[in-house]
């Protein structure tokens, strides 16, 4: 334990959002950049769930793909090797159940394909059905099209083609946003437990802070391309330091302590396209002062083990 | 149950087969070309005579008329040529080089076109953008040129008895040339769409060769409307073909399609022989109409967006 084998620093995604050239030239428009992901850096242990948090747009997918080499970088870098220098063999779970199984192939053939060629056939079709069950699917589905499946039954489809590739990573993208609870729980279980005995790494994505408390071992706060709070998950838990944090953790019921107090919460999303000056967060925040508005916040450590991104936080 | 009987079962009960049920012009259609398909294909074992054996000619048989005139016989049913030549088997054979240029013509444009249009799409960026180029550019030539400039190039470059033996190959070739960008279009445009799907990012991850995600992943994506179009298209190239010969730069009269014989007979239509041109004339419409009706029935059965 212990060992960084993702390791990203100063990563930075740039998308251009520029209307067409001609439309451009017709209306004199200038040409618009989205910094989707934004000096994002952070290591990620062997055996241990990352999970990253934020709102809709706020570039989790986009450092996911980044990570797995699906998307290259406009600024920093990615390092992902294994103890003994290797490239990691990392699978995916995408946030979209739909786009993620080519329709005109049958499941089971799907999910034979990050298999090693080298496996005979027959050993081959016996893994796809021991997979099909370990989601909760049953062995006559290999046979059958992404079709004939629901969006929940699609993204288990999906899991265990990542689990086929015995892979060192995975990439969990809202792996289980369309399952209804005991299916989620199910499932939340089996990687729990995968990773228990293969010591798996997981990158985990999910909206839901419930899960994420249960899953993650570390937690990053993301919110406009940048992470503003990142640190060991009962740290972030029990004492969150950055206004964003404490918003969102606010909307967890809280069982124990249900009449906390909450803290006003603003409506206006800022557009990734029209970043707001000095830190982001400041229209929504309610401890804002004039700093704020001038000047961008860096991400400092805290004793406790985390690091924040805030003026009004203390070291 | 065997495979075939399982597929054949399937196909049956499939959506598309109920479908083509439902459509009397489509069942017209393709019982029209089945027949038209199996009296071209088995020619030389369906048709009444060998009309293009000289030996079995007689000319005391020629320019006669179909047998319910004055004049016919049941012998030759829709009249005989000047030479003395069957029409009704010349059509037989007519129809036979007719479908195998429409045929092989389309198959050459599906070729270069699903070829270049998956390239384009995939790689996108300059790639992309000469291919289509191209095709803008082959698009402002009508086929007729480019069947021009190829005879005026083997007119130079082949002696006359070469010329007449690759004649079939050259039509082919300048038909064929002539339709691939619809092909390219489409298939680039399905491409980019399969492309920016998750399951080639997942295929990517798993390590599997971009050769192999496009040719097991995005090709059969795109075949569907590929399919459509080559049915479509085949009516095109035979029609094509047949103006081509009318013109006198397609099949030598040696070796007739439908189009040559209709050029054949026309010089004869003025003195009243008007069978000789007639009949290959209507089984090239008959032809052409039952390709294009099952094709249009085939696009809105498969993909009515397409329309
Ligand atoms: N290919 C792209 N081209 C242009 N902009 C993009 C592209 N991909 C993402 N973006 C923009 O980058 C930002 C971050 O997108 P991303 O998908 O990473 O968000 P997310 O945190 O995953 O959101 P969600 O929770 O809705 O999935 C968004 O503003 C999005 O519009
Ligand atoms: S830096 Fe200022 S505006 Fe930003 S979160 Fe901290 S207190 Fe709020
Ligand atoms: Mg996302």
């Amino acid at each position: 334990m212990g060992v960084a084998i993702v390791s990203v620093r100063e990563l930075g995604r740039r998308f251009d959002a520029s209307a067409p050239l001609l439309q451009r030239l017709l209306t004199r428009a200038p040409r618009r950049f989205v910094n989707a992901v934004d000096g994002v850096s952070f290591d990620v242990e062997e055996g241990t769930t990352f999970a990253i948090v934020g709102e809709s747009g706020c570039g989790k997918s986009t450092v996911t793909r980044l990570v797995a080499g699906l998307d290259t970088p406009t600024h920093g870098e990615v390092r992902c090797l294994n103890r003994t220098g290797n490239p990691l063999h990392m699978q995916m779970v995408f946030q979209d159940p739909v786009g993620s199984l080519n329709a005109r192939w049958r499941v089971g053939r799907s999910i034979a394909e990050p298999m090693s060629s080298a496996l005979p056939v027959a050993a081959r079709d016996k893994r796809v059905v021991e997979l099909l069950e370990i989601v909760g699917l049953k062995s006559s589905d290999a046979m059958k099209f992404p079709q004939e499946f629901s969006g929940g039954q699609r993204q288990r489809i999906a899991i265990a083609r990542a689990l086929a590739g015995e892979a060192d990573v995975l990439l969990l993208d809202e792996p289980t946003s369309a399952l209804d609870v005991s299916v989620q729980a199910q499932v939340l279980n089996l990687l729990k437990d995968l990773q228990d005995r293969l010591g798996l790494t997981y990158i985990f994505i999910s909206h839901n802070l419930a899960v994420v408390r249960y899953m993650a071992d570390r937690l990053a706060i993301m919110y406009l391309g940048r992470i503003v709070e990142e640190g060991p998950a009962e740290v972030l838990f029990e004492a969150p330091a950055h206004p964003y944090t404490r918003q969102l953790l606010d909307t967890v019921p809280d069982v124990d302590n249900p009449r906390r107090n909450r803290e006003p919460q603003a409506f206006d999303i800022p557009s990734p396209l029209n970043l707001p000056t000095g830190c982001t967060f400041h229209p929504r925040c309610p401890l804002a002062t004039d700093v704020c508005r001038r000047q961008r916040p860096v991400l400092r450590n805290r004793p406790n083990g985390s690091r924040v991104a805030c003026h009004a936080v203390a070291d | 149950m065997t495979s075939v009987q399982i597929f054949l079962h399937r196909f049956y009960d499939s959506d598309l087969f109920w479908k083509f049920r439902k459509t009397p012009a489509a069942v017209i259609a393709a019982a029209v070309l089945l027949v038209m398909v199996v009296c071209a294909v088995a020619a030389p074992l369906l048709a009444p005579h060998t009309p293009f054996d000289p030996g079995t000619l007689n000319l005391m048989d020629s320019r006669l008329p179909p047998a319910w005139l004055e004049g016919g016989t049941i012998t030759y049913p829709l009249g005989t040529d000047e030479q003395g030549r069957d029409v009704l088997s010349t059509i037989f054979y007519g129809m036979r080089i007719s479908l195998a240029v429409g045929v092989a013509a389309v198959l050459l444009s599906v070729v270069i076109g699903v070829t270049l249009g998956l390239i384009a799409g995939w790689f996108g960026g300059w790639v992309d953008a000469v291919i289509m180029r191209m095709g803008d550019v082959q698009l402002s030539f009508p086929t007729i040129m480019i069947a021009f400039f190829i005879d005026g190039i083997t007119k130079a470059v082949m002696p006359t008895d070469l010329r007449e033996l690759t004649r079939f190959y050259v039509v082919i070739l300048a038909i064929g040339l002539a339709d691939w960008v619809q092909f390219a279009r489409t298939v680039r445009a399905a491409t980019m769409i399969e492309k920016n799907k998750d399951y080639t990012a997942a295929a990517r991850l798993s390590r599997v060769s971009t050769m192999r995600i496009v040719f097991t992943h995005v090709l059969p994506n795109t075949l569907g409307p590929v399919i459509i179009l080559a049915t479509l298209g085949l009516g095109v190239a035979i029609l094509t073909e047949a103006i081509l010969s009318f013109l006198g730069l397609g099949m030598p009269p040696t070796q007739p399609s439908l189009g040559a014989l209709i050029r054949v007979g026309n010089d004869l239509l003025l003195s009243g022989e008007w069978w000789i041109s007639m009949f290959p004339g209507l089984a090239l419409v008959l032809l052409v109409l039952s390709v294009n009706i099952f094709g249009d029935w085939l696009r809105d059965a498969l993909n009515p967006r397409l329309k």
